[in-house]
């Protein structure tokens, strides 16, 4: 590269198959924010980065779709996660499947040094302390548990999240519990699922916020889903779309007749 | 033991069970805010978790080594070590010592070991009675049931349980008499295990730790019950397994400090009782002869595995405290000796993995287990390498042809690109203006019990490049 110190770091979004499927905005809203953050965005073309596979004990397939993403972020400064999950997959998991191939994990392991959670990269890499977005209103933030027990995130999201003007932010009990996605473990064990959702949605409903933030899609899936089937009247978005002010689409799970927040 | 179904339907029960459910509910504010106490307590106890990990890691790396040292140092001490490849080695080898000991009565304390060789019941069915003396224990006796946690087996009941199990287990006492607190319960068990304690052949314990460089075992309890079982009978039998020694006991110490915080919340068990042989001349009291067996039951096997870290485990419960699945439905549905993360891991290993590999299915990898896990086993880890062994089951075809159909999918990202675009637009259609379906046959696990939220329309990756072509270049 020779376009001198001045030029932009090149963040490649990996915005995960949830986001590129059910809720383009995150990914729009995590672009706005990197770009906030000094950086260029690249987005290349992308699929799955082969967790359900690898937490299903598929490691063959797992390989396969981990040596596909780690190619199509070839030469990019940075990739950049909106979910503490899927980060942790390119970044912990990655080398660990590699391992036994010397060159795979080696160039593994180089790439995971260059991936970072969204609100991770944005405070711990970029110092952001500002931010597009702006909310009135009372927030309450879901640790996913990928995010905050295999990459520490913890933090960053609130830090950000307190610069939000007109944004209240409440922290619910047991916030650090699962809410019970776990990917198709929702699907394998819908009744346990069930009991763990019920009890983060009792958590949340008690401080009264008016949106429940989280930073992976698939908690805001599930918590959304549990929270418009009781009829409560608590919306749900993740962190990105707050802090970037991409507040245009409507609310997940609410539709375009459904509230406001 | 189970399969998927029987797991499936004591998932069901459990939840529906209103007294197990209260009962667990109050695990967060006991267990799990006592252990938060007792960290915050102890500064520099994540250092002590790394030592003890080490410590456990030595040990198993020269685990031969530490256990001859242990039977050599044990015999010199006047014990007798029994070494038992399975469970029926030891139950035989435990049996033989009651007949040549001319035994009717057992006491027994708490004894996880116990439970997986099913050692109550053999004895039993040879015609000895035999005597739970740890109180959680006795009740899950009297009731006939298995413990449904590895350190607080009756969990699962309420006061007015054990209430019920009382009059109808001890129909000798007044039938109006007052059981109405903790307090009088205590007292009942008190005096009817003191006459057992005072009339037993043989007192058999299990043991924390054994200690190589003394040929001494540790025991913990919070009852005394296990002093009561090995010293007043004339034979004490320790019944153990081999992931149980440590070299020193400077090398007990910091996993006894762990042990108890990461139990109960307490600084040490109430005792600590160490026992090296049995009565000495000069001694006033205590057994006239001490055997200790020591079980492999699979352990050579994972020691052997890339699961070895699991045998690091001091159990001490609190992986179960802390995991969401087995505060959801208790300790009985998993069906294994050992339940929650630390059981879903081990129970495979030691009962044959086609029994019960399903419990690693069981867990959202949060994560929490190895967080708190006083030894820092990769219980995350160790779950998904049973997954790992468990796809290849023709018993996982189902959930294998699924995940190999968006594998290949998901490796070809321009035919992904299509079935994307098209499934989102139509999912998109039938969430209209709502936004969300409340019923997918494709999902129905998933829409029985909540919304699912519908996709926005387009993929991102979509809008994106119509973006990029729309901005000036």
């Amino acid at each position: 590269m020779n376009e001198g110190y001045a030029r932009r770091p090149r963040v490649g979004l990996f915005v995960t198959c949830l986001v590129d499927l059910v809720r383009p905005s995150v990914g729009f809203a995590a672009a706005r924010l990197i770009e906030a953050a000094g950086c260029e965005v690249f987005v290349p073309a992308q699929t799955c980065c082969g967790q359900p596979a690898y937490n299903s004990g598929d490691s063959a397939s797992a390989r396969t779709l981990a040596l596909q993403t780690m190619k199509a972020f070839d030469g990019l400064d940075y990739v950049v996660v909106p979910s503490g999950s899927c980060a942790a997959m390119l970044k912990l998991h990655y080398p660990r499947l590699m391992a036994g191939d010397t060159e795979a994990e080696a160039h593994a392991r180089a790439f995971a040094e260059r991936v970072h959670e969204l609100s991770s990269f944005l405070v711990d890499v970029r110092g952001m302390t500002a931010v597009p977005g702006s909310f009135d209103g009372r927030v309450t933030y879901h640790d996913g548990c990928s995010g905050l027990r295999e990459l520490k995130v913890r933090e960053q999201p609130r830090r950000l999240l307190s610069t939000v003007p007109g944004l209240e932010l409440v922290e619910m009990a047991d916030t650090e519990t699962c809410c019970g996605f776990g990917g198709l473990f929702a699907m394998k064990f819908p009744a346990i699922s069930n009991a763990m959702v019920t009890a983060k949605c009792v958590s949340a409903v008690a401080v009264e916020p008016d949106l429940v933030l989280a930073g992976d899609l698939g908690c805001l899936l599930n918590v959304a889903g549990k929270l418009s089937r009781e009829g409560s009247a608590i919306r749900c978005r993740h962190f990105a779309e707050v802090l970037a002010g991409e507040l245009d689409a409507p609310p997940i799970g609410a539709g375009r007749e459904g509230g406001t927040a | 033991m189970t399969n998927r179904s029987t797991f499936d339907a004591a998932i069901a029960t459990a939840l529906a069970d209103e007294p197990l459910q209260r009962a667990l509910g109050d695990v967060p504010s006991g267990f799990v805010a006592a252990r938060r106490r007792a960290r915050t307590e102890l500064p520099g106890f994540e250092r002590l978790r790394r030592t003890a990990r080490d410590i456990r890691d030595h040990t198993l790396a020269h685990l031969d080594l530490y256990l001859e040292a242990f039977e050599t140092n044990a015999t010199r001490a006047g014990s007798k070590v029994h070494w038992a490849s399975n469970g029926e080695d030891a139950r035989r080898i435990i049996l033989d010592i009651c007949r040549n000991a001319g035994a009717r009565i057992v006491t027994k304390s708490k004894s996880m070991v116990s439970e997986e060789i099913e050692l109550r019941g053999h004895l039993e069915n040879a015609s000895l009675d035999v005597v739970e003396t740890d109180l959680g224990e006795y009740l899950v006796q009297i009731r006939n049931e298995r413990p449904s946690h590895i350190i607080a087996p009756a969990i699962h009941l309420r006061l007015s349980d054990v209430a019920d199990a009382f009059r109808a287990q001890h129909p000798h006492l007044p039938a109006d008499r007052d059981l109405e607190t903790p307090e009088a319960m205590i007292a009942e068990a008190r005096e009817v295990l003191r006459e057992r304690f005072l009339a037993a052949d043989v007192g058999i314990t299990g043991a924390n730790f054994l200690v190589a460089e003394t040929g001494s075992a540790i025991i913990v309890t919070n009852e005394g019950n296990a002093d009561l079982t090995m010293s007043l009978p004339k034979v004490h039998i320790v019944l153990t397994s081999i992931d149980k020694v440590v070299p020193t006991f400077a090398d007990a110490w910091p996993l006894l400090r762990l042990l108890a915080r990461s139990a109960t919340g307490q600084a040490l068990s109430a005792y600590t009782t160490i026992v090296t042989g049995p009565r000495r001349q000069d001694d006033g009291e205590g057994p006239e002869a001490c055997h200790i067996v020591i079980l492999d039951n699979g352990r050579t096997e994972l020691l052997a595995s890339d699961l070895r870290p699991v045998l690091r485990c001091i159990r001490c419960g609190a992986c179960m405290n802390h995991c969401p699945v087995y505060c959801s439905i208790g300790g009985h549905a998993y069906g294994s000796v050992y339940p929650g993360p630390i059981g879903a891991v081990l129970s495979p290993a030691l009962a044959g993995p086609g029994a019960t590999a399903h419990l690693a299915e069981a867990s959202t990898f949060c994560g929490r287990c190895e967080e708190v896990c006083p030894v820092e086993i990769p219980l995350v880890s160790m779950l998904r390498k049973w997954r790992t062994r468990d796809f290849s089951r023709p018993a996982s075809a189902r959930s294998r042809a699924l995940l190999r159909a968006w594998a290949f999918l998901a490796a070809r990202p321009l035919a992904y690109r299509i079935v994307a675009r098209l499934g989102t637009r139509v999912l998109a259609a039938l969430g209209g203006s709502c936004g969300r379906l409340e019923r997918a046959p494709f999902a129905s696990a998933w829409t029985r019990y909540r919304d699912l939220p519908a996709p926005q329309g387009r993929t991102f990756q979509e809008q994106w490049a119509r973006r990029k072509r729309a901005e000036p270049t």
